[in-house]
This record gives C-alpha cells, structure tokens and sequence, in this order.
C-alpha cells in the first residue's frame, strides 16, 4: 500500500497518480465518460465486481481479451498429443488382437477428448494469469481496500502539472473522496 | 426455472462482504461436536484400511465373482455427487441463471471434494495401494501394455481431467473472494489470504482477461462434465455383462449424477443457510428451483428404469431377461426396490409446492436421494455380477464389517474437508452474489 514508486508515462518523465473513490456507478460512468473526454486515456478502474455500465465505456476502443487465443492453442496441444500418445503407445507396445488394427481410432478419442479439454484449461489458466499479470506482490499505489467491498476507484495517471484538473473533473462527477497515489 | 424477483430490501454490497466474513467467525460447539464425530469415524475409516492392508481384499469380503461390490459402488457415487457443482457453476453459467449465484460455491466445493473422496477408492480397491502408479501410463519401463481401448485407463484420464479443471474453476472464483477476505482481516491472516489472492485487485486491467476466462472455463468444463460420467458408465456398458451392455448407460449415469448432485447440494446448504443466517441469500426460491430440478431429474431417471426393463424383456435374450428376473425377485430384491422407492417415489412428493419450500420435506427427500442413488450403482454393480451367464460363476456378496467402514469413512472424509472449507473461505460467492444485486446508483434509473 506504501509504495510511491512514480510511473514513467511515454517516455516524458515521471507522472502522478489521481484516485477517485466513488460509492456508486453512475458517478464513476461520468466520471470516465469526461476523463476520456478530456483526453485522459492512461486510467486504471478498481470495481469490487465486473460492472457492464463501467466495461460499457472501457470496453468501447479496445480489441477482445485475447484469453481465447490460449485456450485454442492449448485445446489443439491437447487433441493432438492425446492421439499421439495413444497411437505412438500402441505402435511401441503392440496388442494384436485378431486381425484388428493395431492403432484403433474410435477409442483414442476418448483420450483425446479429455486432453483437450485439460490443456485447454491449463492454458486459459495460463493466459489469465499472464495477461492479468498476476501474481502481484505488492499493491499498486492507487488502491484501496474498500475497492474489495463496496467503492470503486478511479485512478488516472497523468503529469504532475494535470493533477488540478484531474481532480477537478473527478470532483465534479461525484467522487466521494480523491486522494493523490505518489 | 429462472429466478427474476428482487428481495423486498435487496442486500447492499458491504452488507454481502459482512455476511459472509460472519460466517468465518470462530465456530460454536455444534461445528466441534460434528468434527469430533467426523474425527472418530475417519479413525476408524483409517484402521479398517490398515487393517484391510494387512490382511488382504478378503477382509473386504472381495471374492470372485464380486471383486468390484461396494468400493466401486461408493466410488461412482462419489463421482456422480460431484457433476451438480460442475452443472452449477458451469452449465447455469452459460444459461445464465442468476439464482446459481448464491449456491455454487458450496456446490463446486462439494465437487472438489467429492471428487476427492472418490478419488480413494481406486487406491483402497487397488490392494496394494504403494503400487497405484501402475495406473500412470507412461514412460513404460515397467514393461506394461498400456491398453488405450480400455475403459478403465479412459476413466484415469477422464477423472483426473475433471478433478484439474474443477480445480482450476473453483480456485479462479476464490481468487476476487479471498482479496476481500484479504482486506477485512488483519495480522496473519491477512498475510495468508494475502497469498492466496495472488495480490488481486479488481483492476479493469484484471477483470477483463478474468471475465474471458472464467466464460472459457464454464464452456470447457460444460462438455467435460458430461463426458465424465459417461466414460465413467462405459467401465460397464463396454462389458458384456447381462445389464450392463447397453447403449443407455451414458445418458442414464449422466442424469443420476446430477439427481443426487442436486440432493447432496441440498443436504449441505440448508444446514449452512440455518447456521450462517443466509435467508436473504438462500431463499426459497432457490429451494424452489432445486427442487424442480430433483423433480426432473428423478423423472428422467424413472424413464431410464422403464427403458431397461423393456430392453430386457423385449431383447429376446434369455440372460437378459433371467438376470432382470433373479434382481427383482431374489437376494438383492429388496436393494432394487428400496432404490426405485427413493427415486422413483420419494421425489413425486415435490409436485406439491408447499413440499418445494419446506426444508424438513427436502431434506428428508434429498437424504432419499441419497441412499436411492448409492443403492442405484449397488444394484447396478452386486447383483449384475451375482448372476451371469454361466452358474458356476455365480456368486453372492456380503459386506463385511472392514469395507462398510470404510464406505462409512468415506462421508467423514468428505465432510471433514466440507466443513473445514466453510471455516476458513467464502461459501458464499462474494463477488456473484453481489453481481446479481442491484448496483449502486446515485440517481434511481432503470438499470439492465
């Protein structure tokens, strides 16, 4: 909580962090809706739960969560090493029976099936835990704990010399309280 | 089956965070006295073991031709217990149904650790248990054939499959809840769950590959929990055994899961919404709704039973028919028609509205259920290979003290982590339930 390392912002020196607690969602939708306006695009939004009003707004100029990608890859390793395990073994320890085929499809597909669906999930574990950048040690500066119960936060970094009007625009919104966060 | 009513007052969001951290307080002397009598049942669950090991599968009143009896009766009923967590946190996800939010935390634990329980049943079964690595395909140095078309390695893969992914599910649910808990404690504590919340923050920048995820998560586990029980039913169905050779067994081990799933989920929640105060959270409508589902789920179970019977009868086949014979009118009759009392009769009982809200009647349903549903893969398993095709391989199967310890034992264990789990996490979802509530607005608008 008591970290006040500063964030460099595109190359033009150190900047600050502005945090605006809002009791309601309402309040922080315009809140966001006249940072962007403005032209503050650098925000981090601390919500207790996923609101679609907020995701409405951040949502609006960024591509798709690319989790899914980890998933299909993962999903496509797993039906393809579930086959190979299982004809490979069949191949290395042969079980002949009757004139059968050795390497009996229909039967793989079981295990292929499964693995598919195990490094399917390990994946989108792994793209999750990545893309979010999880795990943190250390708590950026801007949060909270009340932004794990009932408040939502607004934090926008922004140059030292911003800060006024930042605070202005998160004061007008409806900010319960603003604080600075380095 | 959708729940759209609000509450009268609906809770606020901090009222959620405070309920739930109440239900971690330190416990009563009602939640000591139940884990002494688990404490005593898993001791004595432990010595039969030993004691089975040390004596051999004999003390398990395993003979030929009844080598499987109750352990791999109790392991599939285990299994099937798990797949209402996996429904619920899973396939209602997907359909969307907001009144899963408050039950599938607990209903996803009792699938982890169900699917725990049953895990030790094919160490227990296997004798000597030390050699259980025998059942990792690879690498082969121990110079086994590994037979890929058996059901049995199938059922390796599909269970250890089930088991990860549940895991994963319910581990990236916590993972919001317990950056709550987090927050509201202090000293140790707040160290511990620290950790456990990997720093979580609830950062748009976290929530967004989050959301994905968890959807991603819902539509691989969907699949797999009905594929699961189906490999699971194959173990049989593959065999040639009189009974168990058919094509139904899939379908039918699917819905008798998930009917004593939604029994079990019952039986644990409504001691956890009396001791824990979640009327608000738990209301009857939930109960409604679980119940409906038991309802069908039970009436598609008794289709499934007329089904074998006809099979039976109008397969022509003579062992067949003598075996459908020798169950229903011979030694294990009274097992058969104990199960098609508690799931086919016992649940008509919740045409009845009144009787869907009533706790005392669905408890007492869902513990019928219960015993139905261990009877249904007993009758499945005993008298299917009491009774083949050749005399001299027939042969009856008594419990003996040691196994039906154990068999008791495995409820110990099972409810040991169950109980152990609502002391120390969130059994209600924190961040769901609060999904599900109205959000906070300034100004009174129609919100979504």
């Amino acid at each position: 909580m008591a970290t006040t390392e500063s964030r460099p912002i595109d190359g033009h020196g150190t900047s600050t962090s502005i945090v605006g607690v809002f009791a309601h969602v309402d309040t922080t939708v315009r809140a966001l809706e006249d940072l962007r306006a403005k032209g503050y695009h650098d925000l981090t939004v601390y919500t207790p739960v996923p609101v679609h009003e907020i995701e409405d707004v951040l949502e609006r100029d960024r591509p798709v969560s690319p989790v899914r990608l980890f998933t299909l890859l993962g999903g496509l390793t797993g039906t393809v090493s579930g086959f190979l395990l299982t004809i490979w073994s069949s191949l290395q320890w042969s079980l002949v029976v009757g004139g059968k085929p050795v390497a009996s499809i229909p039967p793989y597909v079981v295990i292929a099936f499964e693995l598919t669906i195990l490094f399917g999930g390990v994946a989108t574990l792994i793209g999750m835990v990545t893309l979010g950048r999880l795990p943190r040690f250390r708590h950026t500066a801007a949060y909270d704990p009340r932004f794990s119960n009932d408040r939502f936060g607004v934090a926008v970094h922004c140059a030292p010399d911003r800060s006024a009007s930042v605070r202005q625009i998160l004061q007008t919104a409806g900010a319960d309280e603003i604080k600075a966060a380095s | 089956m959708a729940v759209t009513e609000q509450p009268a007052s609906p809770p606020t969001f901090s009222d959620v965070n405070r309920v739930v951290l109440a239900s971690l307080r330190t416990p009563g002397t009602l939640y000591s006295a139940w884990m002494c009598v688990i404490g005593l049942l898993l001791a004595a669950f432990l010595t039969a073991w030993t004691y089975q090991i040390y004596i051999g599968m004999g003390a398990a009143g395993k003979r030929a031709p009844q080598m499987w009896a109750m352990y791999i009766t109790t392991f599939v009923f285990w299994i099937g217990i798990g797949h209402a967590g996996t429904l619920i946190s899973a396939i209602l996800y997907l359909f969307r149904a907001r009144w899963r939010t408050s039950i599938y935390r607990a209903a996803e634990a009792m699938t982890i650790f169900a699917v725990l329980t049953a895990g030790l049943f094919p160490l227990i079964h296997a004798g000597r248990m030390w050699f259980a690595y025998f059942l990792l395909p690879y690498p082969n140095q121990r110079y086994l054939w590994p037979n890929f078309r058996s059901p049995l390695v199938w059922d390796v893969f599909a269970i250890s499959t089930y088991l990860s992914i549940s895991t994963i599910f319910f581990i990236v649910g916590l993972v919001p809840d317990i950056a709550a808990l987090r927050d509201a404690s202090t000293g140790w504590r707040r160290r511990i769950y620290g950790m456990l919340s990997l720093g979580w923050e609830g950062s748009d920048d976290q929530w967004r590959p989050y959301r994905r995820a968890y959807g991603l998560f819902a539509a691989l586990a969907t699949p797999l929990v009905l594929s699961v029980h189906s490999v699971v039913s194959w173990d049989f169905a593959m065999a040639l055994v009189p009974g168990w050779h058919s094509t139904l067994f899939a379908p039918f081990f699917v819905d008798g899961a998930i009917f004593s799933g939604f029994a079990m989920v019952l039986v644990l929640i409504i001691p956890m919404r009396h001791f824990f105060g979640l009327h608000a959270y738990l209301t009857e409508r939930h109960l409604d709704a679980m119940a409906k589902l038991i309802l069908t789920t039970g009436l598609v179970l008794t289709y499934f039973y007329v089904c074998e019977i006809f099979t039976a009868w109008y397969s022509g086949d003579v062992f067949e028919k003598a075996s459908l014979f020798w169950k229903v009118t011979r030694s294990y009759a009274w097992a058969l028609w104990t199960m098609y009392f508690c799931n086919c009769i016992a649940p008509l009982i919740l045409f009845w509205k009144p009787a869907r809200t009533s706790v005392p009647i669905l408890y007492a349903v869902s513990i019928l259920v219960l015993i139905g549903m261990w009877f249904e893969r007993f009758n499945i398993i005993v008298p299917g290979l009491a009774h083949d095709f050749y005399p001299y391989t027939w042969g009856i199967y008594v419990p003996t003290p040691t196994d039906s310890m154990i068999v008791i034992g495995s409820f110990s264990f099972f409810f040991l982590l169950f109980l152990g789990f609502i002391r120390v996490m969130p059994s209600l979802s924190i961040v769901e339930v609060k999904e599900t509530l109205p959000p906070p607005m300034k100004e009174r608008h129609g919100h979504h």
